[in-house]
């Protein structure tokens, strides 16, 4: 009997109730450190280079045309309010872009990234859930509804889509010749395949119908692009690359890009003409639009950060383990012994 | 769960309980017992409330309980049913008045008046001994008629679950000054913001841009009401600031973490078979973080195991010798040591008969039937803690008896007394009985018993003998009984008794005195008078008790040897080479203490003692008062002034260059020192000082009440240092209470103090463990843990707080509504909450040979402000960097190589994936020891963090409005440019520590471990005592 109680009393004797689980105690040592440090740098170092040559070979113009400039060939179009006027942006490249050219629109101090611009939209609608086009979300507010009628797509985002629109011609020898831009690719494949769904009603105009177009758009969703049947409703490239919200105050959004066989290996040196539809007011919150052209690497756009950040990491590991080198042979070492 | 518990509390309030109610007897629920329903209740049935024991089904009037439930002794304690009660409870009329409720389980005033026909009623005193406590059981007894005197809320086991002191650790106090910095951050945090909001929109066109139209109602909105909204909205943006999850990983790893004591079975015990008890788990960390140890001695130090040594009769030394097994009386022993060293000489015979019979007399001792006739009691013996049995070698088996009493001293003298030939019996009604050398059985009427109290600290009964003589026998201390004798006896037996003290043995002397036939009838009427008495019942009784024992004589002394616990020596050395002061407390006389002291080397051969006892403070008739406050000025001077300025508190202690003190103070100087009619706090901080200074500080003849107060007074000192109190009997729980961790030994005494501690453990020796081991282990992991949660929710918030400079002041989250709940919950809890289970940063066996590294966490070291603002500080690079970093890395958004650019969530998702990566990761470096489970919950929430996102961001979820993250993640890692920037950030974010860890490394704390050598000159005195150091051989000669 009292042989039962001692085994019920006494302690598990494992190695998890007495603390004694094996365990591998990590021990830092110069041997460890220092090569692990000089390898790090190297790494570094190595990787930085190549961030930052890859950054410099990318190629960017950029072309303000926001029209505060008197000069400026906008300043007629910021100033009025005219629909549709028309202005030119003239540029000259110097060497050949190479590569596939991709062509930007970007404003500044925009915030997209305020919240309640951010969440003033309907995903319901947005993903083709008829029933909230007779009914969108209270967060759409104020253009849930144009007087009674319900707006699709509502809200400030949708709303405020960027309308201006943009041409690239290529001056050879005196005539304009277009330069081809390609309207697909530009979001993102989830938005445009599954995220976003127009209502699978055809025509599409159909399931529209009963609803406003949003107050500051010309034309109703869907007849975004006539040109492609596909491109319209709420999977239309632009929108959808308008609707992804940007981070930061001043971004860059993808407006197209160079496809065309002409130009696919980039854009030859000469005189180029980029005609600007003027819509998009943005003086009244000092903002600035600008086109960029850029062609981009493996890493991106340019962006010389990386580079120099891996540089500078990877040499202060170098410089580290020099010092700690220094340091340990003064003290011999002490862990080694 | 509310039925659950109403179930409960139905079988606790509604069984059923037998009432006797107008002559007949009636089934009640329990919750409708009424103070004054006479109830019945039968074996093994536990009373519904506390009850007068009126009648019992046992022909002696008596029944046994068992506390089980109570204080945890499970020994079968005997109550008495109200002296001289009429046989016939159902006509029986009265009226009970008792005192108001009171928590004591061991008090109980109360008076029955027994009204009658036609008579004067009768008074029947009521104390402890009838009054049964709810909660007990009754034992051995067919059923039990009794009164309700107290019932429900106002029971003793009910009061004496209120009221314990939530006792809180230094590391919460801690956390919460470290919270309020973090509320000042965030209130500080959000009115920035604010405030920003607000000038920012004043510039032209920022308010509202066209695009970002407000609503008619924000714009409807009072200005300030709108301001005073969005501070709110900011609070809650950054609520998470404020570790909240924290005090539930905390709650976790201190209810999980206190299993590891209980499982210790370094802590089990083989011979009690049982392992430590932890009461509460709130105080793990505090076990690492101990200044002062107050330790009682007996059973603590000692091992309260007593055995009778030796014997003074009359000034002649008897000591036993065991020779052969011969029991024929002193034969056995040998006459040491007389007034003539002279073998033959002995005291008279009779002398040493009276002195026998004393000892057999003097008493509360029970004797239980080893094999009884009695059902149960066979049994019941073999669960006695607090008995001595006579071994089978002593008595023929027929006769195997257990001694049971309160204290075992008791037993031990009984015992003593057996071994000369005298063996009590036990009682019958009211009959002493005790054999006699010639095998005789002699009978004595126990009249009246004097029980023993701290105060007195004597005892004595009174009793008639077969042929009529009335006599009382005292036992106690020598400074109670000396002053009560003549002196002539004093002077013959003092200088034993003085020696048998010096060598560690508790002493007591018997005293005697014949009373007449008229003394006696005056000291019984004193006596019943009173023990009547309602109020001040106790006083009266001492003032009587103290003109009883009066003008006796005095027949000899005992002494008790009581050895020192196993390791005593070296735990109290692990103890003080650890920083910590150890104090002794104790009730016991001063010259037993200071050789208990220096047995458990808290004294050394070179120690200066300090005293302030009575006998230094009898000088030349002048008032104690002056005494007392030049010998402390003198002290102080000694001590505090002259000493060298400790330096860091390493090598003062050890080193032969200084002089060590130690301070002794007993009692009585001590209620002078704090009681004292002039102006005292200035001597009591000279007190305290001179204690502060000193290796160990000795305080004997304490009451305990004045072990409390020491330990409140050193609690309250400068500094708040954190004390330890340790101990085993009921007088140590009002220290073991008053101090911030209270230990109890599950000793021999009962089980109050176990009741009453936070941790239990069965040895003394126990204590290093506890305290080295685990107590470090457990501080340095919540201090972690602490400084941790606050660290990693500083890094966490601090990007979205910045985010707000680039969202117009929004209130624009940075991560995901999934993020923001799940980083505390799920992606970074569990490996701080294994890191501070498991992690051994050095290993127990080292923390155990090198009590000195105990000092590097002395003082709460680890959670100090400069730490804290270290790891505040890393919070906010690191927040900066991964803010800053990725804001970099944004200003081109094009970050595919197919020319897409990234979002807002895209982003915040970059910033997060850094963040849980760099905070497990700096969790990694930390963890000095990598178990299974760490490699596990490390890599297994990184593991997680990558597939959860991969999961959330792959699916429609049907019930989110937004599918905000949909494909977010994926994208994300389809960038190098975002992979590149996720190892520079983590790497950068890492190094600063790595440095550290790499450059201190030599000097630090951890070095020791790895060097694997033997310390250096400051520790290298106390590796090498602790080899040296005995057990209980060490013996000291003035």
């Amino acid at each position: 009997m009292p042989k039962e109680q001692d085994l019920a009393n006494r302690p598990d004797n494992t190695a998890f109730t007495q603390q004694r689980l094996p365990a591998w105690q990590p021990i830092l040592s110069a041997g460890i450190v220092i090569p692990g440090f000089v390898l790090i740098g190297l790494a570094f170092i190595g990787i930085g280079v190549a961030l930052f040559l890859t950054s410099r070979s990318i190629q960017v113009q950029e072309f303000d045309y926001t029209g505060v400039d008197t000069t400026s060939s906008c300043y007629m179009c910021s100033s009025t309010n005219v629909p549709n006027c028309v202005c030119y942006v003239n540029f000259t490249l110097t060497t050949k872009f190479q590569g596939m050219v991709y062509f930007y629109y970007a404003l500044s101090n925009y915030f997209q990234s305020h919240r309640k611009f951010g969440a003033s939209r309907d995903y319901y609608q947005l993903s083709g859930d008829t029933t909230y086009f007779t009914a969108p979300l209270d967060v759409c507010i104020p253009f849930q509804y144009a007087n009674t009628t319900p707006i699709v797509p509502c809200g400030l985002s949708a709303n405020s889509l960027f309308n201006d629109t943009f041409k690239l011609y290529q001056i050879v020898n005196g005539t304009t010749k277009l330069v081809p831009f390609d309207g697909r690719g530009i979001a993102w494949w989830s938005d445009y395949n599954i995220k976003y769904q127009n209502p699978k009603v055809t025509p599409l105009k159909d399931a529209f119908k009963g609803t406003a177009k949003p107050v500051n758009w010309p034309k109703p969703a869907y007849e975004l692009d006539t040109t492609d049947p596909s491109n319209n409703g709420f999977v239309n490239q632009d929108f959808l690359v308008w609707m992804r919200r940007a981070a930061l105050p001043n971004f860059w959004k993808l407006y197209r890009r160079i496809t065309d066989p002409d130009y696919v290996g980039g854009l030859p040196a000469g005189n180029y003409s980029i005609e600007i539809t003027y819509n998009y007011p943005v003086i009244s919150f000092n903002g600035k639009k600008r086109v960029v052209l850029s062609n981009v690497s493996w890493m991106g756009g340019r962006n010389p950060f990386l580079g120099i950040a891996y540089l500078v990491v990877g040499s202060l590991c170098i410089v580290m383990s020099i010092v700690m080198l220094i340091v340990y042979a003064k003290f011999k070492f002490p862990d080694d012994v | 769960m509310r039925t659950g518990c109403h179930k409960a509390d139905n079988e606790v309030n509604q069984y059923p309980v037998m009432v006797l109610e107008d002559g007949c007897r009636t089934c009640k629920e329990s919750q409708k017992i009424k103070v004054g329903d006479v109830l019945e209740v039968g074996e093994d049935e536990t009373f519904p409330c506390d009850l007068i024991l009126l009648k019992s089904s046992r022909e002696d009037e008596t029944c046994f309980v068992t506390t089980a439930s109570l204080d945890g002794e499970s020994n079968h304690k005997t109550h008495y049913t109200v002296p001289d009660m009429e046989t016939d409870i159902l006509s029986l009329g009265g009226t009970i008045e008792c005192e108001q409720p009171q928590p004591d389980l061991y008090k109980f005033v109360g008076r029955l008046s027994i009204y009658k026909e036609h008579q004067e009623h009768a008074v029947r005193s009521l104390g402890p001994e009838n009054l049964l406590l709810k909660g007990a059981t009754l034992k051995n007894t067919e059923k039990i008629c009794g009164v309700a005197v107290y019932t429900g809320m106002e029971t003793k086991m009910a009061l004496n679950y209120q009221g314990k002191s939530q006792k809180r650790s230094a590391v919460e106090k801690s956390i919460n000054s470290f919270l309020l910095v973090y509320l000042c951050i965030l209130l500080s945090k959000a009115l920035v913001c604010t405030a920003l909001k607000y000038v920012w929109q004043s510039q032209p066109g920022q308010d509202e841009p066209w695009y970002n139209e407000k609503t008619q109602k924000d714009k409807d909105t009072n200005l300030y009401l709108k301001m005073f909204t969005d501070f709110l909205s900011f609070m809650v943006l950054f609520n998470f600031i404020i570790p909240v999850s924290m005090y539930v990983t905390v709650e976790m790893q201190k209810f999980l973490g206190s299993f590891f004591i209980a499982w210790d079975k370094d802590f089990f015990d083989p011979e009690i078979q049982e392992g430590a008890l932890v009461n509460t788990s709130d105080l793990n960390e505090e076990l690492g973080q101990v200044e002062y140890v107050f330790t009682d001695k007996t059973g603590t130090l000692t091992q309260n195991n007593m055995e009778f040594i030796e014997c003074c009769i009359d000034g002649f030394q008897y000591k036993y010798r065991d020779s052969g097994g011969e029991l024929d009386g002193f034969s056995a022993m040998d006459v040491i040591d007389g007034p003539v060293n002279h073998l033959q000489q002995k005291a008279g015979l009779v002398k040493e008969e009276l002195f026998l019979r004393a000892l057999c007399l003097c008493h509360t001792v029970q004797v239980k039937e080893w094999a009884g006739q009695e059902d149960g009691l066979g049994g019941l013996a073999g669960d006695q803690v607090d008995g001595g049995y006579s071994g089978p070698a002593e008595v023929p088996p027929a006769e195997r008896q257990a001694f049971i009493a309160s204290s075992p001293d008791e037993v031990a003298l009984v015992m003593g007394a057996m071994k000369y030939g005298f063996t009590f019996l036990g009682m019958e009604s009211k009959n002493m009985r005790v054999m006699n050398r010639n095998n005789d059985i002699e009978t004595y009427e126990l009249l009246h018993v004097l029980n023993f109290d701290p105060v007195r600290r004597r005892m004595s009964v009174i009793v008639r003998s077969g042929i009529g003589e009335t006599m009382l026998f005292c036992k106690g201390a020598d400074s109670s009984i000396f002053p009560r004798v003549r002196q002539e006896e004093v002077d013959r037996i003092r200088l034993h008794v003085e020696r048998n003290a010096t060598e560690g043995y508790r002493t007591l002397c018997v005293a005697y005195k014949l009373l007449s036939p008229e003394e006696y009838s005056q000291v019984d009427s004193s006596l019943q008078e009173a023990r009547l008495a309602l109020h001040d019942r106790e006083e009266k009784l001492l003032k009587v008790y103290n003109q009883v024992e009066d003008g006796m004589s005095l027949i000899g002394a005992t002494a008790v040897e009581d050895r020192l616990q196993e390791e005593a020596a070296e735990t109290m050395e692990a103890l003080q080479g650890a920083g910590m002061k150890v104090w002794v407390l104790t009730g016991d006389k001063m010259e037993t203490a200071k050789s208990t002291c220096y047995a458990c080397r808290l004294f050394q051969r070179d120690t200066e003692l300090l005293e302030l006892t009575v006998r230094t403070l009898e000088d030349g008739g002048r008032k104690r008062e002056e005494r007392m406050h030049e010998l402390l000025l003198d002290y102080h001077k000694r001590a505090v002034k002259d000493a060298p300025p400790a330096k860091a508190g390493v090598t003062r202690m050890w080193s032969s260059a200084n002089q060590d003190y130690g301070f002794i103070i007993d009692g009585a100087s001590l209620s002078l020192l704090l009681n004292s009619s002039t102006d005292t706090s200035h001597y009591k901080s000279l007190f305290l000082q001179i204690c502060q200074n000193c290796t160990s500080v000795l305080c004997c003849r304490m009451a305990p009440l004045q072990k409390a107060q020491i330990v409140k007074m050193v609690k309250n000192s400068k500094g708040c240092p954190i004390t330890l109190s340790i101990g085993d009997g009921a007088n140590d729980v009002s220290m073991i209470l008053e101090a911030h961790v209270g230990i109890g030994i599950k000793g021999k005494e009962g089980r109050q103090a176990v009741r009453n501690s936070d941790y239990a453990i069965p040895k003394l020796k126990h204590m290093k463990k506890l305290l080295l081991a685990h107590g470090h282990l457990y501080y340095v992991r919540i201090a972690h843990l602490v400084q941790y949660f606050f660290y990693k929710n500083l890094c966490f918030i601090l990007p979205q707080f910045l985010y707000q400079f680039f969202c117009g002041y929004s209130q624009q989250p940075l991560y995901d509504a999934a993020y923001l709940t799940m980083y505390n919950i799920c992606f970074t809890s569990m490996p701080i909450l294994a890191y501070s289970l498991l992690e051994q940063h050095i290993s127990m066996e080292i923390l155990l040979e090198h009590p000195i590294l105990y000092r590097d966490i002395a003082k709460n070291g680890m959670l100090r402000w400069g730490l804290f603002i270290y790891w505040t500080l890393l919070g906010v690079y690191q927040g900066l960097l991964f803010f800053f970093g990725v804001r970099l890395l944004f200003s081109n958004p094009a970050l595919q190589d197919n020319g897409q650019v990234f979002g807002n969530w895209s982003y915040g998702t970059i910033v997060f994936t850094v963040l849980v990566f760099t905070v497990t990761l700096k969790l990694a470096m930390d963890t000095r020891h990598w178990t299974w489970i760490n490699h596990f919950v490390i890599w297994g929430s990184l593991a997680f963090y990558v597939f959860f996102s991969f999961f959330w961001g792959g699916i429609i979820w049907p019930f989110l409005r937004a599918q905000r993250l949909y494909f977010v993640f994926a994208t994300m890692l389809s960038s190098v440019a975002v992979w590149l920037v996720i190892f520079l950030l983590i790497l950068v974010s890492l190094l600063p520590e790595v440095l550290l860890l790499v450059l201190r490394k030599p000097r630090g704390p951890y070095s020791r471990q790895m060097k694997q050598q033997l310390p250096s000159s400051g520790t290298s005195t106390i590796f090498m005592l602790s080899q040296t150091a005995s057990t209980h051989s060490f013996s000291w000669s003035d």
